[in-house]
């Protein structure tokens, strides 16, 4: 089974072509890395998936249920799969830290308050924000943002999630850490997930570290080396709509494609 | 031809989003803490501009006809004339045009603002219907509002209406609310509370379809704000002229 599949997928806006005839798998536990310029449609593929954008033709696959054609209440149980993080956050700056994160569970109906407390104090404590919980949107840095963004996504134990560029505009520091989170929800939560970035610092962080549980149950952080080569993440380069590379990170390298080169130099 | 092409589709869009947030009325699930909180918002909110605008246009009223009706003979009947100008027609208009500068705005750049930080995507994506989150309690919330905030306008304004005539212009006091009252039934009190509801209708939905449908950054809000707020004015004395029109072709 695969968590994603796009099949022949076209999409304009207002005669702008954003996706020609785009085809992409992603298997379970897999992350792909969407890398390209500003306007080449990697943001339009991420809405795509949870049914926010529709295709002019083709089909997408959610664990290979075709989503294409389904109204807004179809989605609904699609989207319960989907945890979406949206460039710089997207969190509703008139709800408090705690209930953007509870946003989801009161919807699906959980009127509990204790479960709800104690749902939104372990994601926060995933992302290391639990000292945050009263804050308001405004109130937050960046990076913050983005990872209460993150951990909105996460409620509901989402089997897909899906990232807007989560680092764009952060520091080195607080970049790798997201990268760290989202690393190991690849690894220790086989999450299928799709990153989309113009960040090659993140991105190659992706490709080359993974994480193992140590003795005391934390994660650790191991790069691969001669021996062991990550495989579950693979890059994909979009230019104008059209893919331009898929493989992993080790071949991207030695692409001999002009825009390739210049995008990574 | 585009043009054309392009304001056919407006007013489509816009009775598809009208029809779905009345029909939203009767689906599940329903916001009723945004309901209230929007009610809050827009009629206690909304109050003081609009008890300063009926006061004063009531005033104002008293001042002009008096000034008018003084070479007929018939200053008496100015406690009628301020009555019925304001309930049948300034009373609803003032109301509905002060909602659209205050609500339609507030309600445009909200939504506008939602749409351009990506929020109304990433509340679809958690599973919200953002016309029943949003949409539909703003519309309650405008569409009841609207009739109450103008009876306190009428209220209001007939009370600025005896300051000036007994202050200014000497009248006796039981005259003017006599006059004032009697030339009152029910149908005109009818009128004057139809227009509100059908205005109220106009402000809210046109403030939501503008924001909904913002574009471009924040440069995008402000001109959704702008033309939500022109739009629902205009639409406002549109529909104030046809309303008028059909009541008078109903009355007995």
């Amino acid at each position: 089974m695969s968590a994603i599949r796009f099949e022949n997928v076209s999409k304009s806006y207002d005669g702008q072509i954003v996706l020609q005839n785009f085809s992409m798998v992603v298997q379970t536990a897999e992350t792909k890395v969407i890398l390209g310029g500003t306007g080449s449609g990697k943001s339009t593929v991420l809405k795509m998936v949870a049914g926010l954008v529709k295709p002019d033709s083709g089909q997408v696959l959610v664990e290979d249920e075709d989503i294409t054609d389904l109204t807004e209440n179809e989605l609904q149980p699609i989207r319960r799969k989907i945890g979406f993080v949206f460039q710089e956050g997207a969190l509703f700056d008139s709800l408090s830290v705690k209930e953007n994160v509870a946003y989801r569970l009161r919807e699906n109906g959980v009127r509990n308050e204790k479960e709800i407390d104690e749902i939104v104090r372990e994601v926060l404590g995933f992302v290391g924000l639990e000292d945050a919980i009263a804050k308001m949107p405004a109130e937050l840095s960046g990076g913050m943002k983005r990872r209460v963004a993150i951990a909105r996504a996460l409620v509901g134990h989402p089997r897909i999630l899906l990232y807007d560029e989560p680092t764009a505009g952060l520091d080195p520091i607080t970049s790798r850490a997201i990268c760290e989170l989202i690393i190991k929800l690849r690894d220790l939560e086989r999450v299928s997930s799709i990153f989309v970035t113009h960040d090659l610092k993140s991105a190659y962080t992706m490709a080359s570290e993974f994480a193992v549980l140590g003795p005391h149950g934390e994660a650790t952080f191991v790069s691969e080396n001669d021996r062991f080569c990550l495989i579950n993440t693979r890059f994909l380069m979009l230019k104008e709509g059209k893919v331009l590379f898929e493989g992993p990170d080790e071949t991207l390298r030695s692409v001999k494609e002009e825009y390739i080169q210049e995008f990574l130099s | 031809m585009s043009f054309i092409y392009q304001s056919v589709y407006e007013v489509q869009e816009f009775t598809l989003l009208s029809f779905r947030a009345v029909t939203n009325l009767f689906r599940k699930p329903r916001y009723l803490q945004d309901t209230l909180q929007q009610m809050d918002i827009i009629g206690v909110g909304s109050l003081v501009i609009i008890v300063l605008t009926g006061f004063f246009t009531g005033a104002v009223l008293a001042l002009q006809s008096a000034n008018s009706l003084k070479a007929f003979g018939a200053v008496n009947l100015t406690g009628q004339l301020v009555s019925l100008s304001l309930i049948k027609e300034l009373g609803p208009v003032l109301t509905a045009l002060m909602l659209a500068g205050r609500v339609g705005s507030g309600i445009a750049s909200e939504l506008g603002s939602m749409v351009v930080t990506e929020q109304i995507s990433a509340m679809r994506a958690l599973g919200t219907d953002p016309t029943k989150k949003l949409v539909t309690p703003r519309m309650i919330a405008t569409t009841t509002m609207a009739p109450l905030l103008t009876v306190m306008a009428d209220l209001f304004g007939l009370v600025g209406g005896w300051i000036v005539s007994f202050y200014a212009l000497r009248l006796n006091t039981e005259l003017f609310w006599t006059t004032a009252i009697r030339s009152l039934d029910y149908n005109y009190a009818l009128e004057g509370l139809i227009k509100p509801i059908v205005f109220g209708f106009i402000v809210g939905m046109v403030g939501c379809y503008f924001g909904l449908r913002t574009t471009g950054g924040t440069q995008g809000v402000g001109r959704s704000t702008t033309q939500a707020v022109v739009t629902a004015s205009i639409l406002v004395i549109v529909a104030d002229f046809f309303l008028t029109k059909i009541v008078l072709e109903l009355r007995p």
